[in-house]
């Protein structure tokens, strides 16, 4: 079992330098190998762009730059940020708070409010309370989250003036990027869990533990419950990619100054070595979320352990 | 006898959904098919006389323009429409993009095993790592960069269950069978494997269209997709977001129009699920 | 209806039905039967699949499937009381404590993810039986169904364990509570033919110890003989025939029963051709107006076609009863 989860880590190490070097050559290719127009007030002269020039290393081929920076990352320098000149991972950590702030909360209440209203729903089949949660979960995720936000800035932030529309502060500042961010996720764990759910209490399993004299309560939550956490978690890793992109968006119609807004902007900005780690960043939490999820596979499902 | 009167007025509001949903869609595809004659005027067609003008019902607004204008003069309802075309356009693009390779990674992975199957999950995992949203800054925005990302980016989800369901299939007698009767893998994995997950494929394409909807929508609107003047709903929104205050209209019919397409095709999605689904639940 | 009022008779069942309400219409699993057992019998209810065996049991465990399940008519009376009549929650009370059931396959019958220490405790511990150690209990649970190393075993997941040997869990759970009556469908219909036996002589021994009612469930009829003293024959939601196992086996009445003894192949007979009852049971969507195997007779009257044969008593003596007219 520790060999399986060694050699995952190991091929998660790969991945990265993989991802790292997709985005330095994409980064150079795409856009343009040399950002310093960009990134100089209109009166510079040549000579201030040649010096930037030297200064971010864009001189030298594309190939020696690679080098150097793979030299650099894996002893932690992740270059400076073009345009602020602070270190780049520097800038990007001191940033990240915001965004677990809100992506950990808004997974939080996506999943537990989902898992809650998709058991009920389960349990009470087909009452008044699930065929009103099971429309409104499929409208739920036919609303785009960008849609979402807008309305809800429009609502509380315009027209009621209860909340504030952007930027980072107190709960008045979460409440809209939250729950915007969490909508559709809420929506698809109410399916996903009302549907495992259903499958589940109609295995022989459930009918034997009612057969014992098991209270029902009780046979949804020891018994139901946990064999139908594993679908779930799987959900969860595989949605993750999609929760970053929500993320993006969300800080970026919020303002929130989180790692989501910072790539974007930096991505118009051509601040390539904060791009560079921010995606290095991201990576390695997806990773390390696909690793947690077959954690928690084993944990909860002793037969994976057994294997 | 009271019970059997109640179920089946349960049973008729239940069958209602799937209805809504066809309806929807059946609208929109009609809408894709039919727009450039049924649209009353061009979706590039600008009138500065009539700008900003609200819809038909509220004060100011005429029946030549239904739904208002906006501020370049308009037409919101023919721009929604002919919308419909951008929308499903790129969605069916990607989706046929990363639809086909991710069948095929899927169908080698889960049938061949072995090391094509560990090489093909790490490049999923690779994949996965890399969100569309960045990719597409970082390639410069445009409708067609879209397709090419998101239509090379989303293979890893259908190759996942294409695989799922090929290791559950792998073990089934008829396929021990073809390979007796010599059939050669390619064979086997095109002529039997695939009708059997087609059914699987047909609900998860239904679905998808509706994501790939929101998520071009999404991408335009962040200014990442689509380009002006191409009347995509998600960018009409973004244009409009600057007026939200003085005139909704531009922002509440396209947000609507996502909703609707998007509902119906997870509808419809849903619906065929439970028809495929051989699990057949006595209600 | 009136019945051969015999002593310590401790399960009534009365004109139970029990129906299912589908899209299509809805389906009489049970339409209308009526049995009882004594202290301590092992009565078999044999019928093939379809006939309504498994949702009668389910109906006296009052675990019909909800919502498209419903016992619409009937009484089941448990030494004398009527279980239709009581709450939800006296009938938990009973289930597992003073009626058990036990399922045909058990490797889905257990909670593959929790512990069987935890799984048997259960059944203690919800009938407030927790007086004594609870590991004690379960250990001894184990050792009276004679699984080897108990105590060590107990730890375990249901995977680890064989077939067989998850079976004998199972009915080590049912009986753990000495329950009255234990309701046994299809208990080795998903074992290997070597453990079926094993099984088989366990239950008898059960019943010999504990002095428990079975109600043994199946398709077989080799089962029945092995140890059922009385036999009777569900077809189509409705039964046909009750006899003791001699009786039956001797001088079976209804059509049905002749055909499904003719069905067993005899060892050493040389045949050309296996016998099968020819035609398939009836929809029981709309089932039909008279005897519901009359498609099927060879020996059908006019009358078969009309109205449905009263029970009537072949023989007082053995209460040999049969639902014919070929008898009446």
């Amino acid at each position: 079992m520790q060999r399986y989860f060694l050699k995952r880590i190991f091929i998660g190490i790969m991945t990265m330098l993989v991802v790292i070097t997709i985005v330095f050559f994409l980064t150079r290719v795409a856009g343009p190998a040399d950002p310093t127009a960009i990134l100089l007030p209109p009166d510079a002269t040549p000579e201030d762009q040649a010096r930037l020039r030297v200064k971010f290393g864009l001189d030298k081929p594309v190939m020696e730059q690679y080098f150097i920076y793979m030299k650099n990352a894996l002893q932690g320098d992740f270059g400076e940020s073009f345009r602020f000149g602070e270190p780049a991972l520097e800038l990007v950590l001191e940033r990240l708070p915001a965004t677990i702030q809100l992506a950990s909360l808004a997974l939080l209440l996506g999943l537990s409010c989902g898992l809650f209203v998709g058991i009920i729903s389960a349990v009470l089949r087909d009452t008044v309370f699930d065929r009103v949660g099971r429309v409104l979960a499929l409208i739920g995720m036919a609303v785009p989250q960008f849609a979402l936000a807008l309305f809800l800035t429009l609502t509380f932030g315009v027209m009621l003036e209860w909340l504030p529309i952007s930027g980072r502060g107190g709960i008045e500042h979460l409440i809209m990027p939250v729950v915007s961010m969490s909508m559709v996720g809420l929506a698809a764990y109410t399916r996903l869990s009302r549907s495992t759910m259903i499958e589940v209490l109609n295995s022989d399993y459930i009918m034997m533990a009612r057969i014992k004299g098991v209270p029902y309560y009780r046979v949804v939550l020891v018994h139901a419950l946990k064999n139908s956490c594993i679908p779930v978690i799987t959900f969860i890793g595989m949605t993750f990619p999609a929760l970053i992109t929500g993320n993006v968006v969300i800080e970026t119609i919020f303002s929130w100054p989180g790692i989501g807004n910072l790539v974007m902007t930096s991505i118009f900005a051509r601040d390539y070595p904060v791009v560079q780690v921010i995606v290095l960043l991201l990576s390695f939490m997806v990773i390390s979320i696909n690793l947690l999820v077959d954690i928690a596979y084993a944990y909860i499902d002793p037969r994976i352990r057994f294997e | 006898m009271f019970l059997d009167k109640k179920k089946k007025k349960q049973r008729k509001i239940k069958n209602r959904i799937p209805f809504i949903g066809l309806t929807f869609v059946t609208g929109f595809l009609f809408l894709v098919i039919f727009g450039n004659w049924v649209a009353p005027y061009d979706y590039e067609y600008w009138d500065m006389a009539s700008m900003m003008m609200p819809p038909a019902w509220e004060e100011g607004g005429s029946i030549s323009h239904v739904l208002g204008t906006d501020a370049l003069g308009r037409d919101v309802f023919s721009r929604l429409i002919h919308g419909s075309r951008f929308s499903l356009l790129i969605a069916v693009a990607c989706i046929a993009c990363y639809g086909t390779i991710g069948v095929i990674m899927g169908l080698l992975s889960g049938f061949m095993g072995g090391i094509t199957d560990m090489v093909i999950m790490r490049l999923c995992d690779l994949w996965m790592s890399m969100p569309a949203i960045i990719l597409v800054s970082l390639m410069g925005p445009s409708a067609l960069t879209v397709i090419v990302v998101v239509g090379i980016a989303g293979w890893p989800g259908y190759a996942r269950i294409v695989r799922g369901e090929c290791l559950s299939i792998k073990q089934n007698d008829f396929i021990r069978l073809a390979r007796v009767a010599g059939c050669s893998n390619l064979r086997i994995m095109f002529s039997h494997v695939f009708p059997n997950i087609a059914n699987t494929l047909i609900v998860l394409v239904t679905l998808n269209i509706g994501q790939m909807i929101i998520l071009t929508a999404t991408l335009s609107f962040l200014g990442l997709g689509t380009q002006p003047p191409s009347p995509d709903w998600g960018l009409m929104m973004n244009e409009g977001r600057r007026y939200i205050n003085s005139a909704w209209w531009l922002v509440v019919f396209p947000g609507v129009a996502i909703l609707m397409a998007v509902l119906g095709f997870n509808i419809v999605g849903d619906w065929l699920r439970e028809i495929f689904d051989p699990k057949q639940k006595l209600r | 209806m009136t019945e051969h009022i015999k002593k310590d008779i401790i399960l009534q069942v009365q004109g139970l039905k029990t129906h299912f309400f589908t899209k299509r219409g809805v389906v009489k699993a049970v339409d209308g039967i009526d049995f009882s057992m004594g202290k301590g019998e092992i009565v078999g209810l044999v019928g093939e699949s379809g006939s309504g065996k498994s949702i009668t049991s389910l109906s006296i465990m009052r675990l019909v499937p909800k919502p498209a399940g419903e016992i619409v008519d009937g009484k089941i009376l448990f030494y004398n009381e009527n279980l239709l009549e009581k709450s939800a929650e006296e009938m938990r009370q009973i289930r597992g404590n003073r009626i058990s059931m036990i399922l045909q396959d058990p490797m889905v019958s257990l909670n593959q993810i929790l512990r069987v220490e935890y799984q048997i405790g259960e059944v203690f511990r919800f009938h407030k039986k927790t007086n004594g150690s609870l590991r004690e209990k379960c250990i001894n649970v184990l050792r009276k169904v004679k699984v080897p190393s108990p105590e060590l075993r107990m730890r375990d997941y249901p995977f680890q364990f064989s077939g067989g040997m998850c079976q004998r869990v199972v009915i080590g759970m049912g009986i753990a509570n000495s329950p009255k009556l234990l309701i046994a469908d299809e208990p080795t219909t998903a074992l290997d033919v070597t453990i079926q036996s094993q099984i088989l002589q366990l239950m008898k021994r059960v019943q010999q110890e504990t002095g428990t009612a079975i109600l043994m469930i199946t398709h077989d009829l080799a089962t029945v003989a092995q140890i059922c003293s009385r036999v009777m024959v569900m077809y189509a939601g409705r039964i046909v025939e009750k006899a003791p196992v001699h009786t039956f086996y001797k001088i079976p009445a209804h059509p049905y029963s002749c055909g499904l003894i003719k069905s067993v192949p005899v060892l050493g007979k040389k045949i050309d051709r296996l016998f099968s009852i020819e035609g398939q049971p009836p929809s029981l969507l709309n089932p039909p107006e008279g005897c519901r195997f009359v498609s099927r007779c060879n020996q059908a009257k006019e009358i078969c076609h009309r109205e449905y044969p009263p029970e009537i008593t072949l023989d007082e003596n053995t209460n040999h009863r049969v639902s014919c007219w070929l008898h009446t």
